[in-house]
């Protein structure tokens, strides 16, 4: 794969919800950095340390006095690098290392191509996620849902690896704290009426991460949340 | 007739539910209701046929059942104002918290660079030492 010179991606952020990963999150910021120059990580008040973690690999770190949940710590991510004039692209990456860099690459490059507004991650695009069959399950479940409400046509709602241009970062406005702003924000990108694609992306599930990620229980969840607002 | 008086309840609930209700009306009119409840629990103490003839022009069996009905109805309502409230009171917080948060965040300025903590300024002139 071809390597970006890391000035090329001065103007791109990359932004990673943070809450209980100090295990991991060191590494998942050292990765990053080796190509892209712009980190921010929006702790969500974690209480491990994973906050100085991160600030100690190099990101800058946001922090949320109290946990409000992902999709608050995405929106503060978005203002943040919002407020920096020179933003150009936006990236979301999910803390827990389950995304590859690769892939944040390639999405940031469709981007600067101008084929897209906003790049979307999806695992069910080549074979190279294996996953749970519970997991499957779940996730087909809020895909449909996500369809449903918002008419595009996407293959997986849940996924975290995101890219997006200025406008399409501007124009979010995640009011759902919890689970549910993923769904939102597909409904929000579906008003926007901007160009979206979704790119194949490896989503890596190690024990760490089976461990931790979203259950059955928790599309539940995220339905319920999505119905009462 | 008794379901009609429910049915009604359980709508005005709902609609409590839908739009969210403030300001000076709204308050007065709780107001209002929470004296006339006072009065109503306290002349029922004087007059507790009053329940009995109640139920009897609604078509219930007993003052009792009445009385449970619009107890479940009035659960209902406290269940959705207090929903409707949590909902406001974390918006409330989580707008607030996140402004917290960006405050507290070094600049994402260019010049510096950001993954580096600002260091205290050092005083060029060294270690001041007390005149004596």
């Amino acid at each position: 794969m071809p390597e970006e010179p890391r000035q090329e991606l001065e103007s791109t952020w990359v932004v990673v919800p943070l809450y209980q990963e100090v295990t991991v999150v060191g590494d998942v910021v050292r990765r990053l950095g080796r190509h892209f120059p712009r980190v921010v990580c929006v702790d969500d008040g974690s209480s491990d340390g994973s906050a100085e973690a991160a600030g100690e690999a190099g990101a800058v770190v946001v922090v949320h006095p109290l946990n409000l949940g992902q999709g608050a710590a995405l929106q503060t991510g978005l203002d943040y690098v919002l407020r920096d004039p020179a933003t150009e692209h936006v990236v979301t990456f999910d803390a827990d290392g389950q995304h590859q860099v690769e892939d944040a690459l390639a999405m940031v490059r469709r981007l600067r191509s101008g084929e897209a507004d906003v790049v979307l991650g999806s695992r069910f695009l080549d074979g190279r996620t294996s996953l749970p069959r519970a997991r499957r399950a779940a996730l087909r479940l809020a895909t449909l849902h996500a369809r449903a409400s918002t008419g595009l046509a996407v293959t997986d709602t849940h996924n975290g690896l995101r890219a997006m241009n200025r406008r399409v970062a501007e124009g979010l406005r995640l009011t759902q704290s919890r689970m549910a702003h993923a769904s939102q924000i597909l409904e929000q990108v579906a008003d926007m009426d901007v160009v979206h694609v979704e790119h194949p992306v490896h989503v890596l599930y190690t024990d760490y991460s089976r461990h931790k990620g979203q259950s059955l229980w928790n599309s539940v969840n995220i339905v319920t949340e999505s119905l009462f607002r | 007739m008794i379901k009609l008086v429910l049915l009604a309840a359980i709508t005005l609930t709902a609609a409590v539910l839908v739009r969210g209700r403030r300001g000076v009306r709204h308050q007065a009119l709780r107001r209002i209701a929470l004296v006339l409840f006072a009065a109503g629990a306290a002349l029922s103490l004087f007059f507790p046929l009053t329940w009995t003839w109640a139920a009897d022009a609604l078509g219930v069996g007993r003052g009792t059942d009445l009385l449970v009905y619009l107890l479940i109805v009035a659960f209902l309502g406290t269940v959705a104002t207090s929903f409707v409230r949590f909902q406001e009171l974390q918006h409330q917080v989580t707008v607030l918290a996140r402004r917290l948060a960006l405050d507290s965040a070094p600049a994402p300025s260019r010049d510096a660079e950001p993954a580096v903590p600002p260091h205290p300024v050092e005083d060029p002139a060294g270690p001041r030492t007390r005149a004596s």
